[in-house]
């Protein structure tokens, strides 16, 4: 029999300050990327504008596109490769023109330059102005019903402090996310925001097994007046096996669409493979360790004088 | 426990047939699941499976009915039944003037009959008196409220239909019209080549109206100095067909519509013999063809000016009364022009103009290329998985394997079943259910596994392992389903279609990897008392 952990017994929660720090660093790093690049960059989904993506029949480089589309002044466009050398996207602000007519330019301009082959224009996508400010509103909106939908069903099932720590584990989820498409130049747009939301439905269910365990263990009876903070460190430890495995058969899942789906779903994988490692974390040292410290915050109110130390 | 084995059984083999026949129908059931079975080959995938936009190429058009320019038309419609209204109890009417979308201003011509207008006005079930002056012997109505909403939703259904109308008209397959939202058309035209004709098609307003000319004002005039009361400056567009440019011509219009489009029976393309350019060719309803030839009998010798949404498509002189209520549209068209006025015509006009808020176009070999990477990856990630499984777990790795398939094959038919569209992310969708429906296994192995530890036997520590993992196995289903379901309430196209594969293939492993996997194992380990251990 293979085994991943034969009964593991590592002290997680009493490491947990050294958690917290790295997680308020990494998500500082994130927000820090996020305020020098002027917040984050928003694909045409929620910023409107128009979007082309051209293949051409062999290699072109970016700058022989740039040159050839002067002449028509579409004004700031932004050109990228595409997954191939001979795929590129081009994206143009909004223009007083119909999409079709940008499109028809475009292609005008590209087949002038004989040296860049025959452009085939492969995808137009336009969003109004309008359309990527509602859909702004209902990303946030999605979002936020999501983590009260999800607090209220582990309040519910455990306890309004098990809820409040795995919406702060999601929180968590979502900035450590949010902070790694900066970091890597990343645009939100709604695939991603697909991803975000299945994060945070993926990553409470760790959170739930351990929650699952504790109070199994309770049930059990074994080990009274065993302190909480070890109660929660026994249960991560007994559930760890789990936790862990099925976060990598997720990630191979994950990590094989990134790296082969296209780069098209290339930002959904990316999201999803960040989700996926950042919820497993959070299990343990973000919903576990905050729930450790608020029990042991309302004990230490309720008996001032005999503090509860968290030592496994 | 015995007796249930061929009952459960029974229910896998009918899951599997039935996923089977929902996927590859055989000729004989197909219509009754399908209707008539769609023409072309199948490529890599199914074809019951309903391939979104971002697959098969085609294009997503979202447009938003402006509301307001169609409260705006009813409100200037209602004008005339006001000042009818108060004619017909003699109050004398000054002026009556839309303001803003929803209201009239009305001036009465004296204030010695404001009371008797009041009594007129309150009768009105559509309109309130909002303002009142009876000095000025002015005062203001406005739309009720209730009115207001019925008409926006008057409004979009009726464009709803006008567009399906067309849609259907320019041969389509399989297209697919939703509103959404309060004022806006989700149009998805699969397959379709030509995105300009399409749109310029859909987009249309179509409002035909025909409007007599003003010959007293010199149009180069009145670009100059303006146009007298009552009157309009319009334009008629030419594009010459050596040059490509345009020039407009203008036209000094009446503003008093005379005829609409809505009186319109029918619109054909024809052929002018002469010149053998094309033409459309209208002709009107009854009350329409009487309403025309009065037009034109009192209207001898003068231009009358046929316009399409606001620009002058021709401006012929009435030569004599034309009873039969024909009419020609000439204006140097394409023949591919003229058959989509001709189609615009008979679906009707739409109520308000629209405006493209959201489009998308994908083509064809893009598609091709999207799905050939999204079955590689799936394929991909489905044999990282499964050897993963099969090294850790061995033989109950093999069978949580074959539960895997199983939750493929049952997402796959759900997806054909309920007609579901399968998109790109949705695909990503899939991929990460392989991932995620061994979760469950694994939950229950590990289970198995620490209850084999702490000494049970072979059967009990099955029995516990199930179980016990139950419970959580269903709290971590719920969450996914919650999420996902937001997710498709959010989403639109293709992100729709990930939240609906992600969620099918969730609910789907409650049944592979609880159900089918315990029947599995109780074949296997529950036959005989002999097992003494138990692969894992």
């Amino acid at each position: 029999m293979i085994q991943l952990f034969r009964n593991p017994n590592y002290n997680f929660i009493g490491r947990r300050r050294w958690a917290y720090l790295l997680s308020i660093a990494f998500i500082l790093l994130g927000l820090g990327s996020m305020a020098l690049k002027g917040g984050l960059r928003y694909g045409i989904d929620f910023s409107g504008g128009t979007l082309i993506q051209v293949r051409f029949e062999k290699p072109v480089a970016v700058e022989r596109i740039r040159t050839a589309l002067e002449d028509i002044k579409l004004g700031e466009s932004v050109i990228q490769e595409f997954g191939d050398p001979r795929e590129f996207i081009l994206r143009l602000p909004s223009q007083n023109a119909s999409v079709e007519q940008v499109t028809a330019q475009v292609q005008g301009a590209l087949a002038k330059v004989p040296s860049l082959g025959r452009p085939e224009i492969r995808r137009v996508e336009f969003v109004g102005p309008q359309v990527g400010r509602d859909l702004q509103l209902q990303a946030i909106y999605a979002v936020l019903v999501s983590m009260a939908g999800i607090l209220i069903y582990i309040a519910f099932r455990f306890d309004v402090k098990g809820g409040v720590a795995s919406v702060a584990a999601i929180i968590h989820d979502v900035l450590v996310c949010l902070g790694a498409m900066s970091l890597t130049n990343r645009e939100m747009s709604l695939p991603v925001l697909a991803a975000l939301l299945t994060i945070i439905g993926y990553s409470v269910n760790d959170t739930i097994v351990a929650y699952d365990r504790v109070r199994e263990n309770r049930g059990k009876g074994a080990r009274r007046g065993e302190p909480f903070a070890q109660q929660i460190n026994r249960a991560i430890n007994e559930t760890l096996s789990r936790t862990v495995l099925t976060a990598l058969t997720v990630f191979f899942s994950t990590a094989v669409l990134y790296l082969f789906g296209g780069k098209v779903l290339e930002d959904l994988a990316f999201v999803l493979t960040v989700g996926v490692v950042t919820g497993t974390y959070s299990t343990i040292y973000i919903a576990g360790a905050l729930i450790v410290e608020w029990t042991e915050w309302v004990e230490g109110k309720l008996r001032r004088p005999k503090k509860v130390v968290a030592k496994a | 426990m015995r007796r249930n084995f061929w009952l459960r059984i029974g229910i896998v083999a009918a899951v599997i047939v039935g996923s089977l026949i929902y996927l590859y129908p055989p000729p004989f059931v197909q219509p009754l699941l399908y209707g008539p079975a769609p023409a072309g080959k199948g490529g890599l995938l199914p074809r019951t499976i309903n391939l979104g936009l971002d697959l098969q190429g085609g294009i997503h058009l979202v447009l938003g009915i402006d509301l307001d320019k169609a409260l705006e038309a009813q409100v200037e419609r209602a004008a005339t039944s006001v000042r009818a209204a108060l004619e017909r109890r003699g109050v004398g009417v000054k002026r009556i003037e839309r303001r803003g979308s929803t209201e009239l201003v009305v001036e009465l011509a004296s204030a010695q009959t404001w009371s008797t207008a009041q009594t007129a006005v309150a009768e009105l079930a559509t309109f309130e008196v909002k303002e009142a002056d009876q000095a000025a012997a002015r005062f203001v109505l406005a739309m009720s409220p209730r009115e207001v909403a019925q008409l926006k939703d008057l409004a979009v259904r009726q464009g709803l239909e006008t567009i399906r109308n067309r849609v259907d008209q320019f041969g389509v397959a399989e297209p697919s019209i939703q509103q959404q939202g309060d004022n806006r058309i989700l149009i998805q035209l699969p397959g379709v080549q030509d995105p300009e004709r399409a749109k310029a098609l859909i987009g249309k307003t179509a409002l035909l109206e025909f409007k007599l000319i003003d010959e007293k004002v010199d149009p180069e005039r009145a670009v100059r100095e303006g146009v007298p009361e009552g009157d309009e400056l319009l334009h008629q567009r030419r594009v010459d067909r050596e040059t490509r440019q345009e020039r407009k011509i203008p036209y000094v219009v009446q503003k008093k519509t005379l005829l609409t489009g809505a009186d319109l029976s029918t619109a054909r393309v024809s052929i002018d013999q002469n010149t053998s350019e094309p033409y459309v060719s209208v002709e009107f309803n009854a009350a329409g063809a009487k309403a025309f030839g009065e037009l034109t009998e009192a209207n001898v010798g003068r231009r009358l000016a046929i316009l399409l949404d606001g620009n002058v498509h021709s401006a012929p002189v009435i030569r004599e009364r034309i009873p039969s209520g024909q009419a020609q549209i000439t204006g140097g068209f394409t023949s591919e022009e003229a058959t989509d006025l001709a189609i615009v015509l008979r679906a009707g006009a739409l109520p308000a103009p629209v405006q493209v808020l959201e489009e998308r176009t994908v083509g064809p070999s893009l598609g091709a290329d999207s799905i050939q990477r999204g079955v590689w990856s799936t394929l991909a990630a489905g044999v990282v998985v499964v050897l993963f499984m099969l090294v850790y777990y061995r033989l109950s790795g093999l069978i949580a394997d074959l539960a895997l398939g199983l939750n493929l094959l049952i997402l796959l038919a759900a997806m054909a079943a309920f007609q579901a569209t399968l998109t790109l992310p949705g695909i990503a969708g899939i991929v990460l259910t392989i991932g995620m429906a061994v979760d469950t296994n694994i939950l229950i192995f590990e289970r198995i596994r620490e209850e084999l530890r702490a000494g049970k036997t072979v059967r009990a520590a099955i029995d516990a392992g199930f179980a016990r993992a139950f419970k959580t196995v269903i709290d971590t289903h719920v969450t996914v389903l919650v999420s996902g379901l937001i997710l498709f309430q959010f989403g639109t196209g293709p992100v729709k279609g990930f939240a609906v594969s992600l969620m099918i293939g969730i609910a789907a492993s409650l049944f592979t990897a609880v159900f089918f996997t315990r029947l599995v194992f109780d074949l296997i380990y529950m036959g005989s008392r002999k097992h003494a251990s138990l692969s894992i």
